[in-house]
């Protein structure tokens, strides 16, 4: 068999002609398919001991919905053992406007930190 | 997959004309992009960086959800239930993909039925490649092994870009794709290797076919990539066209070689020189025929993704309807209970 014998075998499946629209398809009211479904954000927990981190968004209808979407959307590789869901319009966030104001107050606290305070080196390991 | 260089819009000309307090903003956002920083969905970025990235964004978005449809033909008639089910996990990949991105774009402030709607308009473009047919089962091991090997290549400097919600996308989606690059590697191997000689016969055939249009992937010429140099400029695309389509070129090569198949190019070969593959000129007017709507399966590929969405619609509004339902019925139950 040469590959041109082939070819006349090939399954017709993928024609060019347009699929033949449905007469339901064009009647169905257009009432709720243009307001889209609420956005939620998704949190992982990878293993048990770990934190849930945010790991990605998805739309769903309600929270239940939301839960099950995100399995098969980020956990279809075992990446997580327990998913949260919020509505992303609940979720407050600080102003990236506000940055500087917000966090660069503790530029200057290395108090802060244990590598402050230089200690002597037969009890630097505290 | 599969994300193809989308720099097939006419030149953008930046608004000449800017504010003060735009200019001033505009500066800080390139010196942050000069120091390798992320720029993320909340921060200030000129215009034209958030439209230029809506585009790409969306586009590869529609890639991966029109991709889903060359293999989709095939998902009946795998050869085994292994193969079969090798071949569900790697289309629902591609959906998954899909979604991480339009979550991606939907980040800079474009809605997802827009997207959709300019997808379904023709107005919005999806990687060339998936207008041509899945003629035989090879064609699945093939889109594998070039076809997301292309998509690799493109997308692997993507995981660097400086918009961070794509980039993040990308670290996810390159890590899955991987296993779809192995498994059409594989499946062509066990029909080289273990097939009869028709068999063998219908690897070559995909190969010839497909080969030509996954160079093709990379996009045009750096010399033709009207929008490259700003992208560079911005961190969007990290490395050019052409460069990409060597890389690409090289790696496969060797890897023809394993498989048994050779490439349907009389002038490939090994230039000591240049310390990469010389290959034959790209016939540039098919591409162009095929982003213009005029491939094989152009209006097949839409057609289909149309009627997907329409016949969809009850799904979609009933959901609607349950949800608001519940939450009727919650909130009655608690105003009893009240």
């Amino acid at each position: 068999m040469n590959s041109s014998t082939i070819s006349t075998e090939l399954p017709k499946t993928e024609t060019t002609a347009e699929w033949p629209k449905t007469e339901t398809t064009a009647e169905w009211p257009k009432t709720e398919t243009t307001a889209e479904w609420p956005l939620w954000e998704v949190f992982v927990r990878a293993k048990a001991g770990l934190d849930h981190k945010h790991c990605g968004s998805l739309h769903a209808t309600d929270a239940r919905m939301a839960v099950q979407l995100a399995r098969e959307v980020y956990t279809r590789r075992q990446e997580g053992v327990s998913v949260w869901v919020v509505k992303s319009i609940d979720i407050t966030a600080s102003d990236p406007g506000d940055k500087d104001m917000y966090f660069d107050p503790m530029e200057d606290k290395v108090y802060r930190h244990p590598g402050f305070y230089e200690l002597p080196d037969s009890v630097n390991h505290m | 997959m599969y994300t193809q260089a989308m720099d097939t819009a006419p030149k953008e000309e930046r608004r000449a004309v800017r504010s003060a307090e735009e200019a001033v903003l505009e500066q800080r956002f390139d010196e942050r992009i000069d120091a390798g920083g992320s720029i993320e969905a909340k921060d200030w970025m000129p215009e034209h960086y958030r439209k230029t990235l809506v585009r790409q964004i969306s586009q590869h978005a529609h890639s991966e959800i029109v991709g889903m449809l060359p293999e989709g033909n095939w998902a009946t008639r795998a050869p085994t239930l292994k193969r079969k089910a090798i071949l569900l996990a790697k289309i629902q990949d591609e959906g998954g993909h899909g979604l991480y991105l339009y979550a991606a774009a939907e980040t800079l402030g474009t809605s997802r039925d827009q997207m959709i709607d300019a997808l379904h308009s023709g107005k919005a473009k999806y990687s060339s490649i998936f207008n041509y047919p899945t003629l035989s089962w090879a064609d699945i091991g093939v889109i594998g092994w070039l076809v997301d090997g292309a998509a690799i290549m493109n997308q692997v400097p993507l995981t660097r870009c400086s918009y961070a919600p794509y980039a993040r996308a990308m670290v996810r989606i390159c890590r899955e794709e991987s296993f779809h690059q192995r498994q059409g590697f594989d499946a062509l191997l066990v029909m080289m290797r273990d097939g009869t000689e028709a068999q063998r016969a219908v690897v070559q055939d995909a190969v010839n076919r497909w080969w030509w249009p996954s160079l093709m992937m990379f996009g045009p010429p750096d010399s033709e990539s009207p929008n490259s140099a700003q992208s560079m400029r911005w961190g969007i695309k990290r490395i050019s066209n052409d460069d990409l389509r060597q890389k690409f070129v090289d790696a496969t090569v060797l890897q023809a070689r394993v498989l048994g198949v050779t490439m349907p190019d009389p002038l490939l070969r090994w230039n000591e020189e240049r310390g990469h593959h010389d290959f034959g000129p790209i016939d540039w007017a098919e591409f162009w025929r095929v982003v213009g709507g005029h491939g094989p399966c152009n209006r097949e590929r839409l057609a289909a993704r149309v009627r997907a969405w329409d016949e969809g619609a009850w799904v979609r509004d009933a959901a609607t309807a349950f949800a608001r339902k519940q939450a009727m019925k919650e909130q009655s139950m608690k105003e009893q209970a009240a």
